[in-house]
């Protein structure tokens, strides 16, 4: 470029300085937050000889390992599963509603997602007692014969997990389904489209990027959480993040510790990666 | 409406009122609880009473946790806000390649598992010899605040007028003062919303403090839990009634500031 087709430019010049602002906090998240976990990594890799996969040979080759991961994946799914059924038809109810019935709605659901996970996982702890409001429900109800208690068992934990992510499912479904013109299911019936035909080929196709990245955030919160099944289940039901936490904290095992915590960021990051890039072409077929 | 649509739409406002129902079960069990005379988590209380909170003042480890809580939350916010404030007008005002990376980066944090993120930087800063409670602590919750700053700034400088300040400058303001007279009025319900939810992230949070933690220096969550595990009582249940007060006392100032409906933009 010639000095004169640059002092032509100076509103270039002065954004390209702008870029100096991104410095600190990204200098700050590379230092504090992204260095440490491609250390977690590259450690996890090496032996006193260099390069080794001998930690998830070792970890891999256990059973028991198999058997807590069997336990994540199951409990994700579930939890997935459940924040599904009731997320799906709830974030259409938000997009519908009008006066009290969309204040309520958008109370309940902000609100739980600015109170901890001790609160909550706390209150479910009360919740899934024998003598607790599920079990009162549901013996009053005469779906049970008799109180039966549920914390400590697989049905709570998945009960009080959903509680907790369920927001996480409605919000991302919400707000595709608010785009959604209501004239082009009009336009299906006109056209003589059954509710279920319309339902499958115009509303289901459009909210599909928000069902993905709602499914993609409840399994990676599901898979991760820690809090939830230490106060639910207790340390005989082991998941990947809880054997992680004992290894650092209770068992002094950080070899162990830092092997599962790879595995579990592994599996973050692909469930992450994985859906922004379904949500992406999803979103692009439109 | 043919009987499918209206079955269907029958369906999806059951659904709805069995979500609100089961989204407040656990705050309004905790708030039950906390007034109730047992100390065995009757519901519903047999009657009513303040014994709980009575015993609050007396609660050892309590009141230092939480100030430990409230220092780090305030702070580390802060922090936030100004990082994440002068990134996001780079990222809106620059042209420089990445500009998405970048954002996407900033926010990660929040969709990683706290868990692994708080033992990478426990071994970061044993690295480097950063051991104390209090700064560990600091430091690490500038990351778990800067995702919710970043998301929110971001979205309302992207939405902002940047030629208001051009116009502010033409009619004689110094640009500091078009800076100041336009673009943070016109941001200050992002940054207090951003603030906000960035500091009730860093009050709550459990898996990357643990880490960080000792014998004198506890955040609020880290000693309730210790709580729950050697004395289950409604004196929990307490705390918790304040913490959710907390909350609602910020659902209704984000209200006032922008909406129920934007808070839920996703």
């Amino acid at each position: 470029m010639s000095a004169a087709a640059a002092s032509l430019a100076p509103t270039g010049g002065q954004k390209d300085r702008v870029a100096w602002l991104a410095v600190p906090a990204v200098g700050y998240l590379a230092i504090v937050y992204a260095l440490p976990l491609v250390f977690l990594l590259a450690r996890s890799v090496t032996g006193p000889e260099g390069f080794t996969l001998s930690l998830f040979v070792q970890f891999f080759s256990d059973p028991y390992s198999w058997r807590v991961i069997w336990n994540t994946l199951r409990i994700g799914l579930l939890t997935t599963l459940v924040c599904l059924v009731i997320g799906f038809p709830v974030a259409i109810a938000m997009a519908r509603a009008k006066g009290l019935m969309q204040v309520a709605l958008l109370v309940a659901i902000i609100l739980p997602l600015s109170i901890g996970v001790v609160v909550k996982a706390f209150a479910w702890q009360i919740v899934l007692r024998r003598d607790g409001v599920v079990s009162q429900f549901l013996v009053g109800t005469g779906i049970w014969s008799e109180p039966q208690r549920l914390l400590f068992t697989e049905t709570g934990l998945v009960l009080g997990a959903a509680n907790v992510f369920l927001p996480f499912m409605i919000l991302p479904i919400y707000s595709v389904v608010k785009l959604i013109d209501p004239r082009l299911s009009e336009a299906g019936a006109t056209l003589g489209a059954s509710p279920l035909y319309r339902f499958r080929r115009i509303f289901l196709p459009l909210t599909l990027p928000g069902l993905v990245s709602g499914i993609a955030f409840v399994f990676s919160m599901s898979v991760s959480m820690f809090v939830i099944p230490s106060l639910l289940i207790g340390d005989r039901f082991q998941m990947l993040a809880t054997l992680t936490g004992r290894s650092f904290l209770l068992m002094r095992n950080e070899a162990l510790g830092s092997t599962t915590a790879v595995v579990l960021l592994v599996l973050a990051v692909s469930i992450v990666v994985a859906s922004s890039w379904l949500a992406k072409r999803l979103g692009g077929t439109q | 409406m043919t009987a499918t649509e209206r079955v269907a739409s029958a369906l999806v406002w059951v659904f709805a009122i069995f979500a609100i129902i089961f989204l407040m079960t656990p705050l309004v069990v905790t708030v039950a609880v906390s007034f109730g005379s047992s100390a065995v988590f009757t519901l519903p209380p047999p009657a009513w009473s303040m014994r709980w909170y009575n015993q609050l003042p007396n609660t050892r480890g309590l009141w230092p946790s939480l100030a430990t809580s409230l220092q780090i939350a305030a702070l580390s916010t802060a922090i936030s806000l100004v990082l994440g404030t002068l990134c996001a007008i780079a990222l809106v005002r620059g042209r420089f390649p990445g500009r998405d990376s970048i954002a996407t980066f900033l926010v990660s944090p929040l969709m990683l598992p706290g868990l692994v993120v708080g033992i990478a930087m426990l071994q970061g800063f044993k690295a480097v010899g950063l051991r104390e409670a209090w700064p560990s602590l600091l430091v690490a919750h500038v990351v778990i605040t800067m995702p919710y700053v970043v998301r929110t700034v971001l979205a309302a400088l992207s939405l902002f007028d940047f030629t208001l300040i051009d116009a502010a400058r033409t009619l004689g303001c110094s640009y500091g003062k078009a800076l100041r007279k336009v673009m943070v009025p016109a941001l200050a319900p992002a940054f207090l919303t951003s603030a906000m939810f960035a500091f009730l992230a860093s009050m709550d949070n459990y898996p990357i403090s643990i880490f960080f933690t000792d014998a004198w220096t506890k955040t609020l969550p880290i000693q309730m839990l210790q709580f729950v595990e050697e004395r289950p009582d409604p004196v929990i249940a307490a705390i918790s009634t304040g913490l959710i007060l907390l909350a609602v006392i910020a659902l209704i100032i984000g209200d006032r500031l922008v909406g129920l409906r934007r808070l839920a933009d996703f």
